[in-house]
């Protein structure tokens, strides 16, 4: 416990607590009001869509919010001193070595990735496709109002994203990594010394296919059953594809729009199943994967 | 006194319509007024309402006002290099008076404003304010999401003490795997990257988080980031008027 509030105590660790009250906040003002308006029909917006002068109506919320944000801010800056540490000093490294929280999500992948991928793919993917959004959504319901109903889809991937890919692995990094970037307990006392007792296999180990000879080079068995390992999560996109590329909604969809759509969600699940292959083993005693796909220049 | 005051030519030079509270003045309060101008005269009951927008964007827009200020006041202090720039930091925090305040303002500040930026791009998913006519507005956006991020990312170098390098170097080191570009990268040697030519030497000026990279981060932080982050946020504001303003139901009304 005590680690737990020394961590949450740290000047630069406000934010964190911010973030989650603020997104369980929001996100449950944003979920009442799309439930009143899916149960009313039509939504509140709507009926509000006679005029208003911006001088007062809209400047005076924009006058008091500066105020109450300055207030806040000024606040906060006076009881709270922004940390300055020792000078910096190569020979130092302090364990652990954390980026700042906004960025301890991405931390938080080289667990499961190789740099190449938490720190270069995954950003670019998630960037992009962020940018795709209003490209591949083609529902043209729930344009400018609250709701959950005509938008299901849209919405609980977006809070999959959100939520849990974004700000759970941030609260993970923050709050239960220590030193080695190894898992712990806040009940539990960080210990510098700790290793772990399981080793990490590769996928294919599992199924009795070692990942290299005994001469210490590749196995291409091992490397054939990952790319087919790979290749299977994506396999549905062409399956799916055909089996019902004349229905409605894939028309209007089109090809292009649809294999971006399934890539895109399909990477996002692909991300889990990697985090379950490591956290998952250890659960049941056994060894966490490491690798699905090992070939000379890259793994997976 | 007052009333002799708004006779003069002076007075009449810089206000040009009476204080009256008619319709005819509160228009010419938002339109003859530079800053004001940004919004339209008048908009729908629903996008004054804090419950719609959560008035994030707003917020994010007045964060980035402070930093600026802030920043600015911070830069007559500090000076970006290895020898000087925690003498700086040290000097800011004990002796100059309100530095500290300053100082704190400005990283929470930044703090704040990754966080309400996170929120106003929820808020705008949710009321499905990139469908058209509003999708390139969002690109714009998640554009100002990057630079946001890369703005606070350069800003944690600049105290150059151990949080500061240490975060820096955690995620700089990433850069060594870029495919292609980076030197421990998926084919990356086979192209001839080397600790010495890759993206990351480039980055940072070295082969490691050192003094040429303080200067690079804090040109970055405190010239290039900034105007490029204006520019961008001059393009959101501008296409949020001319996208017909703040989404809304589809009433069959015309937006003006
Ligand atoms: C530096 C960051 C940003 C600033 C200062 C900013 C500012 C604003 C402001 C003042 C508005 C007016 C409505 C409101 O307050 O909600 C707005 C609207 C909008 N913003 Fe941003 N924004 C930023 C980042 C983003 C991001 C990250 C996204 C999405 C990825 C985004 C997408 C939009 C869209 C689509 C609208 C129109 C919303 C509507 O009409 O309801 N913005 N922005």
């Amino acid at each position: 416990m005590d680690q737990l509030l020394e961590i949450l105590s740290k000047p630069d660790n406000i934010p964190i607590i911010l973030l989650l009250v603020s997104v369980v906040f929001y996100s449950q003002l944003a979920w009442s009001k799309a439930r009143k308006n899916d149960n009313q029909g039509v939504p509140d917006e709507a009926k509000q869509d006679d005029k208003v002068q911006v001088w007062p109506y809209l400047v005076r919320v924009e006058f008091l919010a500066t105020i109450l944000i300055m207030a806040v801010l000024v606040i906060w800056s006076i009881a709270l001193d922004a940390p300055l540490e020792e000078p910096a000093n190569r020979a130092l490294t302090p364990n652990p070595s954390k980026a700042p929280w906004y960025f301890l999500g991405l931390q938080e992948m080289l667990v499961y990735f190789d740099p190449w991928i938490a720190g270069v793919v995954l950003p670019t993917l998630i960037i992009v496709g962020l940018m795709a959004i209003p490209y591949i959504d083609i529902n043209e319901k729930g344009n400018g109002y609250y709701t959950f109903k005509e938008r299901k889809f849209a919405v609980l991937t977006y809070v999959f994203g959100f939520h849990v890919l974004w700000v759970l692995l941030i609260v993970i990094g923050t709050l239960f990594r220590g030193p080695g970037w190894n898992f712990f307990w806040p009940w539990e006392t960080w210990d510098p010394h700790f290793v772990g007792v399981l080793t990490n296999v590769d996928l294919s180990e599992y199924f009795g296919i070692p990942t290299r000879n005994p001469d210490n080079t590749l196995n291409p068995a091992a490397m054939i059953f990952g790319a087919v390992c790979v290749g299977a999560l994506y396999t549905p996109v062409g399956l799916v594809w055909i089996q019902r590329q004349n229905s409605d909604l894939f028309k209007k969809l089109g090809f292009i729009r649809y294999s971006v759509v399934a890539f895109l969600l399909l990477s996002m699940v692909g991300l889990v199943i990697k985090i379950l292959l490591r956290l998952g083993p250890p659960v049941f005693g056994l060894n966490p994967v490491k690798y699905v796909l090992v070939t000379p220049w890259f793994n997976i | 006194m007052f009333d002799a005051l708004k006779k003069t030519e002076v007075y009449k030079s810089i206000f040009r319509h009476s204080y009256q509270d008619t319709q005819r003045n509160r228009a010419l309060q938002i339109v003859d007024n530079v800053f004001l101008h940004l919004h339209p005269v008048r908009v729908p009951r629903h996008a004054t309402n804090i419950g719609y927008t959560w008035g994030m964007g707003g917020i994010t827009f007045l964060l980035f006002l402070v930093l600026t200020i802030t920043g600015i006041i911070l830069m007559f202090y500090y000076r970006p290099t290895a020898q000087y720039a925690y003498e700086d930091m040290k000097y800011l925090m004990n002796d100059v008076p309100f530095g500290p305040l300053i100082r704190n303002m400005h990283r929470w500040g930044a703090h704040a404003m990754v966080l309400t930026v996170m929120l106003h791009m929820f808020r705008v998913f949710l009321t499905g304010s990139y469908k058209p006519p509003r999708q390139f507005n969002w690109v714009v956006g998640v554009l100002l999401l990057v630079l946001t991020l890369l703005l606070s990312f350069s800003g944690y170098l600049l105290p150059w003490d151990q949080l500061a390098i240490w975060a820096v170097t955690v995620g700089t080191n990433m850069a060594r795997a870029t495919p292609l570009l980076g030197h421990e990268g998926p084919f990356g040697a086979e192209l001839g990257m080397r600790p010495d030519n890759d993206v990351r030497f480039v980055l940072l000026g070295g082969t490691e988080v050192g003094p040429p990279t303080l200067l690079r981060f804090y040109v970055g932080h405190c010239i290039f980031l900034p105007i490029v982050a204006s520019i961008f946020m001059a393009v959101h504001f501008w296409r949020v008027r001319k996208d017909g303003g703040i989404s809304g139901p589809d009433t069959g009304k015309k937006q003006f």
